[in-house]
């Protein structure tokens, strides 16, 4: 059966639409459809978090809330979750939230313009009930500017009202939620439109969606949208068949492997989180530090690799680390090493009808290590200038095998071939071994100039990175050589 | 004026039962927090809106259009019309003064992203979408992009203008320690969350009420009854609040006023504009990027002699504000400090970009870096701490007179500058710093210790004015309308403080309205952080003509002396009877004494004279200081924030909650202008950051954990200002200067006796090449 509707839940009602055009943004919905005017347009690409929602989802039977960009939402893709907006957050009585209760009192507001956003995300973190410290806090807003207080009253308002155990409507209805959220999971392929004109289609299971996609390879799958609902608010594409990844059952599969993590590619990042920080801390940090928890949410790996970006934040520490890719058509499969399905600018190795189902990615063995770095303008919710990540086998001081790959360096992700082979042998306290290892890296890459970096500082600090994890290699602690993202443990040497 | 009023006007809030002094929250901070405040978007739309979107030329930079086939726009689903410049009835100008910017490009574009049509459609998509049709083909000329390429060809938005005191170069010839430096200042982009906008109502009679986020809505109505051939009259222009504006939205709200003006005026119907982001990023002016020539002289202990300096804006391809914002540059280049012989040259420079514009601190921190840079500079040759060389440098007893001529005539800084050095515990900390320099071979802790003094009044002196409008409801409720804007600094919650206040009422039974100009007219822009000190003024006087005539009637009644009626806690007390505010406005209206009153105030003392350079041209001046320290990785150029330490000087406080969002917000901003804020151009002119993707505005983690803010303990503004209190709006932002100093500090210590060549904005990359330079033989 396929149902021709997309149903959610907002206000306490089951919202069920049979007209939802393929390119519509959930924001569009709010406020030209409903009139919802708190939630606002900052920038319509998913920077400013003016425009957060939360979507409420239930995942094994638990209510979660997180937060959205409503602007590169599209309105389809929010079928089976809640919608929570600013404006119903207020109780029936005129009440505040306890979030928006602290905003205001601690005098967060200014303008007011990224407020509702704010709230929006700060309500997530009420509902997350766990830590709520100063990072945790930061982590939360770094996905919504805000141009006039400079953050401080906002980080303490939310510290103050993001402690402890959600206490809100919200909380009291969580069960009941849940039940009809539960009801909302009918198992049904959705597609509104038709299969000819274009239509807007949710696949409910992964054999549908390569059925639907092996008749329509001209469709545009869309998972998280953080980078199609660009296409369509600042390219103003039309995309007229638009297929979702989010509902097929079996895509999002998230499980340990003899060797390491399977990741579905419908597996958020977010919830990609957990198996990264089985494998290393700095993939904990490079995470925390890939757009903002909007983006997190919704975005995921899978659209991450297929959609080829030339810096695509995972991908050099995903290489590095020896990943697999496994790619679907119709019901042929094939799987291949990561860094052999980037071929050049914007050209993938994914045929017509092909698609990404997943990658396998392995676990560090104990003789090895693994370090990256991200450089960046901005630490929080920028993309990088450039990337680096290492994955070096030691035996003895000694660097065995050797696995680097960078971003931003070239029109794709790429491994550093000959800087590799001149780091394989190098003993560690070898210094002029480390120097013909950076000159080497001078003959992997020619990067380019472009509004992150030059191509100059981009050479230069690949090569010092180099230099950064070869000292961590050699057992300096991160304390002394960064100024972020500390590995777990690691103080400053003695002076 | 009066002179009881020219008393009550010095009066200083007491403690007790005030509204004045009072951290009162944000007058719309519940409607922020619950979604409800109205941003111009969201208000209701009317019947049969239509929506305006501007279309530009895809490519090109500048040179003459020679096709412009709009024939596919004007088929496209939804489109109603397609506006030129030949559907413009009359004027087709939407500059602040000078009169060259065109609403919509006639012949030639000057800059990459100048609007050469809009087009008019049922719904903004249709509109957006129909703009990409267009074919606009231009002979392209090859644009000169930077500050460098217009300086070569010579040609200047307004003519070079310079301030000049003793022979800078004989004497700095004379002195035992010269030396001479440049940079590079980058500029910055607003990013107000709420982009341009606006909605015209085309009334009957041909009369035209434009909703506008503007801080000059006077301006708008002038503008826009100039475009229609209108008398002024015609036209109202209303704002009840900006999402942000920071200067960006004081002359440049104009061309979407105006097209949206022009789209009603054509079709009689209503229109709205709102820019998608990247349109505006690339449509509008930015904060001025500035390269700065200097030399300097000094003596051993690294006390100025002699300044000559050159300041270099690139101003874009019109003057818009950029007389004003140069000559305020000018006006700072001193910061704080004394130069006893100095020629501050300003040029103007024409380049073919987007014509930059006001940004808050209007050009003052533009001029405060070469001051802050010569610290520095001096600092380093001398091998001094960088706070002793600022400390012997500020205006004192005796060197006390500026370049241009206007006596500082206090010492509040230079005891601010000892407080915090205090207070920040900076002697220990140095030390500290010095040791864990020694210690770590990859990572360099610096920082700063940096003063601002910042001027408050118009440089323009006809702007230093404004009008209220106050009535009183027979129920004692009251309501306030004066011509500042509210764009988020609680310009709106202060003067409703001082409302409520003169009447001795709770601050909730005073309304606050929209900005129109049909209220109160011929406003001036809200600017120049003025917005207080210009409008609670004028309300202030507004409302005192009210309670006078009140307490006069009430003294009548009574038979008690006018002295003996006050009024305060919601109640006036007459003699020994006390009766509430709503009675005696009731009794008012019975015994028919006018409840409603305008108030106007001219800052006083401002004779300067741009001609002569000579003359006062600021009524005080604002202090604060600020000590940063950060720490760099010396291998990534990567740069962070450890502590930061602000004090700052308010006068008496009007509203401490809101003065202090004042200096964090500022001081964040100015963070972000000088350290993650890159605004990129490529080489045919096109600016390539035109989102948030790309420009990097700080967030909440770019700001330190360790962040003290404090008030200065102060006696109240010297001036009879608004209950003594001091403006601060802009001069907070130029507390970052201390965070690119430190920065400077910390890559100086690598290479003692050098000067590094940090240019701002200190990206990764900024400093990864100033640490270059100190290396370089």
């Amino acid at each position: 059966m396929t149902r021709a509707s997309v149903r959610f839940l907002y206000r306490g009602e089951v919202v069920s639409l049979t007209d939802v055009g393929a390119n519509e943004t959930l924001l569009d919905y709010l406020r030209l459809r409903r009139h919802a005017c708190g939630t606002k347009e900052g920038c319509a690409e998913g920077d400013c978090g003016a425009c957060t929602v939360a979507l409420g989802t239930l995942r094994d039977g638990r209510l979660e809330y997180a937060p959205v960009n409503s602007c590169i939402c599209l309105l389809g893709m929010i079928d089976g979750r809640e919608l929570v907006a600013v404006e119903d957050l207020t109780g029936p009585d005129g009440a505040l939230h306890p979030v928006q209760d602290a905003v205001s009192r601690h005098h967060g507001s200014q303008c007011g313009f990224c407020t509702p956003g704010i709230v929006m995300s700060l309500f997530t973190l009420y509902h997350a009930g766990g830590r709520c410290d100063r990072q945790e806090v930061n982590d939360t807003l770094a996905g919504n500017l805000c141009r006039c207080t400079g953050y401080r009253p906002i980080v303490d308002a939310a510290l103050e009202a993001c402690a402890g155990a959600p206490g809100d409507a919200f909380a009291a209805r969580r069960r009941a939620t849940a039940e009809r959220l539960a009801a909302l999971d009918d198992g049904e392929d959705l597609l509104i439109g038709d299969e000819a004109a274009g239509f807007f289609a949710a696949p409910a299971t992964v054999d549908a969606l390569a059925r639907l996609y092996a008749r329509h390879p001209d469709a545009t799958l869309v998972a998280g949208a953080t980078d199609v609902g660009l296409w369509i608010t600042k390219q103003m594409r039309a995309l007229p068949k638009i297929i979702h990844l989010g509902r097929a059952a079996g895509l999002a599969d998230l499980r340990e492997t003899g060797r390491g993590f399977h990741i579905g590619a419908g597996v958020t990042y977010a919830r990609a989180e957990g198996a990264m920080a089985a494998i290393d801390p700095d993939l904990v940090e490079l995470f925390r530090r890939l757009g903002a928890r909007q983006v997190r949410a919704v975005g995921t790996l899978g659209g991450n690799i297929a959609n080829g970006s030339p810096i695509g934040d995972t991908m050099p520490a995903l290489i590095a680390l020896g990943t697999t890719l496994h790619l679907r058509r119709s019901d042929a499969t094939r799987s291949l090493p990561l860094e052999d399905f980037f071929i050049d600018y914007g050209k993938q190795d994914l045929g017509p009808g092909e698609f990404v189902t997943g990658i396998d990615v392995p676990r560090l063995g104990s003789d090895e290590i693994f370090r990256c770095y991200k450089i960046s303008k901005r630490f929080d919710q920028d993309i990088s200038a450039l990337l680096g990540a290492f994955r070096f086998t030691l035996e003895a001081g000694r660097v065995v095998v050797a696995r680097a790959a960078f971003g931003g360096m070239a029109a794709t992700p790429k491994r550093a071939a000959a800087t590799e082979a001149a780091l394989e042998g190098l003993r560690l306290e070898d210094r002029h071994g480390w120097d013909a290892a950076c000159e080497a890296l001078a003959s992997d890459f020619r990067p380019i100039d472009d509004m992150r970096a030059s191509a100059w500082y981009r050479l230069e600090t690949a090569q010092a990175l180099l230099r950064k994890a070869l000292h961590e290699a050699g057992g300096e602690a991160s304390a002394a050589t960064r100024i972020v993202g500390l590995r777990p443990g690691e103080t400053v040497r003695a002076a | 004026m009066p002179p009881d009023l020219a008393q009550s006007d010095r009066t200083s809030p007491v403690d007790g039962n005030h509204a004045v002094g009072r951290a009162l929250a944000h007058d719309s901070a519940a409607g922020h927090v619950r979604g409800t405040a109205r941003y111009i978007d969201d208000v209701p739309e009317p019947a049969a809106l239509l929506h305006v979107a501007p279309g530009h030329a895809a490519h090109a930079a500048c040179g003459q259009i020679t096709t412009l086939d709009l024939d596919a726009v004007r088929a496209a689903p939804g489109v109603v019309a397609v506006l030129t410049a030949a559907d413009i009835p009359a004027k087709n100008d939407c500059s602040p003064v000078f009169g060259d910017d065109p609403i919509l490009a006639e012949s030639r574009i000057a800059f990459h992203g100048q609007v050469v049509f809009a087009v008019v459609a049922h719904s903004r998509e249709e509109a957006r979408r129909a703009c990409r049709l267009a074919r606009i083909e231009v002979e392209e000329e090859e644009p000169r992009v930077s500050v460098e390429a217009g300086l070569a060809s010579g040609d200047m938005v307004v003519p070079d203008y310079q301030f000049l005191r003793g022979e800078p170069q004989a004497a700095i010839e004379r002195t035992p320690h010269a030396a001479s430096g440049s940079l590079h200042v980058g500029g910055q982009e607003h990013f107000y969350l709420e982009g341009q906008v606006a909605l015209a109502l085309p009334g009957e009679d041909g009369t035209m009420h434009v909703l506008s986020s503007t801080q000059h809505p006077s301006e708008i109505q002038h503008l826009v009854a100039a475009m229609l051939a209108k008398p002024d009259s015609h036209v109202v222009c209303e704002c009840r609040r900006m999402g942000g504006a920071f200067g960006g939205k004081e002359s440049q709200a104009a061309q979407w006023a105006c097209l949206a003006a022009l789209a009603a005026s054509v079709t009689g119907s209503a229109a709205k504009i709102r820019l998608d982001r990247d349109d505006d990023m690339v449509m509008t002016g930015k904060r001025h990027d500035f390269r700065i020539d200097y030399s300097y002289g000094c003596d051993g202990e690294g006390r100025l002699v002699a300044v000559d300096a050159a300041l270099s804006a690139r101003c874009g391809c019109s003057a818009d504000l950029s007389m004003a914002v140069c000559d305020r540059a000018m006006f700072h280049a001193d910061n704080a400090y004394h130069y006893p012989n100095a020629r501050i040259l300003s040029r103007r420079v024409r380049t073919d970009t987007v014509s930059n514009t006001a940004f808050r601190g209007f050009g003052g921190p533009q001029g405060m870096m070469v001051a802050e840079r010569m610290m520095d500079d001096i600092a380093c040759r001398l091998g001094q701490d960088p706070l002793d060389v600022r400390k012997r440098n500020l205006y004192g007893r005796g060197r006390d007179v500026t370049p241009y001529g206007m006596k500082v005539p206090d010492n509040t800084i230079s005891r601010l500058v000892r407080e915090l050095e205090k207070t920040s515990d900076y002697r220990e900390r140095r030390r500290a710093i010095a040791t864990f320099n020694r210690n770590n071979r990859f990572l360099r802790k610096g920082m700063s210790l940096t003063p601002v003094k910042f001027g408050i009044a118009f440089t323009l002196k006809h702007l230093n004015q404004a009008g209220a409008l106050v009535h009183v409801y027979t129920d004692g409720s009251v309501l306030v309308n004066h011509g500042g804007t509210e764009m988020g600094q609680g310009l709106h919650t202060k003067v409703a403080q001082v409302v409520a206040e003169e009447f001795g009422i709770d601050f909730d039974r005073v309304q606050i309205t929209a900005t129109k100009t049909d209220m109160v007219p011929n406003t001036t822009p809200t600017a120049a952080s003025s917005g207080s000190d210009l409008n609670g003024m004028a309300a202030k006087r507004a409302a005192a003509t009210i309670r006078d005539r009140m307490a006069a009637l009430a003294g009548r009644l009574y038979q008690v002396p006018r002295a003996e009626v006050r009024f305060a806690g919601g109640m006036v007390e007459i003699g020994k009877r006390s009766i509430s505010f709503a009675e005696l406005a009731k009794t008012c209206f019975l015994e028919r004494i006018s409840l409603s009153s305008t108030g106007y105030f001219a800052t006083p003392k401002i004779t300067w004279d741009r001609a002569s350079a000579s003359g006062r041209p600021f009524l005080y001046f604002a202090y604060g200081a600020a000590c940063s320290e950060v720490t760099i990785d010396t291998l990534t150029g990567e740069m962070r924030v450890d502590r930061v330490d602000l004090l700052h000087d308010v006068g008496n406080s009007l509203n401490p909650a809101i003065d202090i969002g004042q200096i964090e917000g500022g001081f964040v901003q100015g963070l972000g202008w000088l350290t993650t804020e890159e605004l990129v151009f490529d080489a045919k002119g096109r600016l390539a950051t035109h989102a948030p993707s790309t420009y990097k505005i700080p967030v909440a983690s770019d700001v330190p954990e360790d962040f003290r803010v404090a008030l200065w303990k102060s006696r109240g503004n010297r001036e009879a200002t608004i209950y003594r209190s001091k403006a601060v709006g802009e001069p907070p932002l130029m507390l970052a200067i201390s965070v690119f100093s430190a920065i400077l500090n910390a890559i100086a210590g690598l290479n003692p006796g050098r000067v590094p060549a940090l240019d701002a904005p200190a990206t990764p990359e900024a400093i990864v090449r100033a640490i270059r330079s100190m290396q370089e033989a």
